[in-house]
């Protein structure tokens, strides 16, 4: 699946196995999104988190 | 039949590899985002579709941490339980942990002033380490070499508007290869032990920070140090770090709480991902 760089307009290619949840980059401006839905049919991106202070391990 | 629910913040390499884990053994697993979450106290039980057992998956510490102590106020079997998270995710804490159980571990210094911490760093002398209390992927870790670079890194973090950031975490400079060790451990065993390796100019071996990961034999003595320090801390699916000494051996010096393991999985043989589903279920049935 394929969708719009919220960013720079770019196309964001989307493995079909994604998970909500899970973060897809943006190849041409680096931009970072989270999938937010999932349907057979569509998707919805929203810009991720940036990462927190208190992010990690 | 099992339910598994893993909570997540942001599904890394980690949640997917533990999801499709699940998947491959026939296992129901519910992804569950930890921002769309909301608890109250008059929350009950029922009120949410976690499972059976959930495996607390948060990026964000804190956000992990406290939604743990929700989950178990609604009487939900968690891993890991709130005390190894609040443990864990605190370096002086966990320190004292692992000294109490006479875990080998670097020697460190608790202060908690500026002066007193100058104090400290010039009794014991450079090179020496200050790290930040709580904190990850090896942000905040200062080597301090000098005089005049310590008393500028003190003054600034007792400046700091984060009241935890005047608490100061002094550590022994180990000498070591330019290498740690991270152990994982799932419940009783000791399942993958990589080394670490800090990358070109930089001193911290930190993933996160460019380190690059190769497979570690597990040793009886390495096991049996990182399985008293997941006792310590209250076990469950933990990260071990450790440092080799020169002179000490091996020293325990971090112990993560929601343990990153992409680096490890590369390297080792062990199918890290199976061996947490595992510990999972034969939890939700105790």
């Amino acid at each position: 699946m394929k969708k719009e760089c919220q960013e720079c307009g770019a196309e964001i290619n989307i493995p079909d196995d994604i998970l909500v949840g899970e973060i897809v980059a943006c190849q041409d401006c680096g931009s970072d999104f989270e999938v937010t839905s999932k349907t057979q049919n569509s998707i919805e991106l929203k810009p991720a988190e940036s990462v927190g202070e208190d992010w990690g391990q | 039949m099992v339910d598994l629910c893993i909570l997540y913040d942001k599904v890394r390499f980690e949640e997917r590899s533990i999801y499709d884990a699940a998947t491959k053994k026939g296992i129901k697993a519910k992804m569950t985002d930890a921002k769309s979450l909301t608890i109250s106290t008059s929350s009950e039980r029922q009120e949410f579709e976690l499972g059976d057992i959930i495996l607390q998956r948060s990026i964000s510490h804190f956000r992990g941490l406290y939604l743990t102590a929700c989950i178990e106020f609604l009487g939900m079997p968690v891993i890991n339980k709130f005390k190894v998270g609040e443990t864990c995710g605190n370096k002086l804490m966990t320190s004292i942990a692992l000294a109490k159980h006479n875990v080998p571990t670097p020697k460190t210094y608790f202060a908690f002033s500026p002066e007193a911490a100058m104090e400290i760093i010039d009794r014991v002398g450079f090179p020496i380490v200050l790290k930040p209390m709580i904190g990850s992927w090896g942000r905040g870790v200062c080597l301090l070499r000098d005089e005049e670079v310590a008393n500028m890194i003190i003054e600034m973090r007792s400046e700091s508007d984060n009241a935890l950031g005047r608490i100061y975490y002094i550590q022994e400079m180990v000498e070591r290869p330019p290498r740690d060790l991270r152990c994982i451990v799932v419940g009783d065993s000791l399942i993958a032990a990589v080394y670490r390796y800090s990358a070109g100019s930089e001193w911290r071996t930190n993933v996160a920070r460019g380190g690059k990961s190769e497979n570690a034999p597990i040793t009886n003595e390495l096991e049996e140090i990182a399985m008293r320090a997941a006792k310590a801390v209250g076990g469950g699916i933990l990260g071990i770090d450790l440092m080799e000494d020169k002179k000490k051996g091996l020293l325990v010096h971090e112990i993560n709480n929601t343990v990153e393991f992409r680096g490890a999985s590369k390297v080792s043989d062990a199918d890290i991902s199976s061996a947490i589903i595992d510990y999972a279920l034969a939890s939700a049935k105790k």
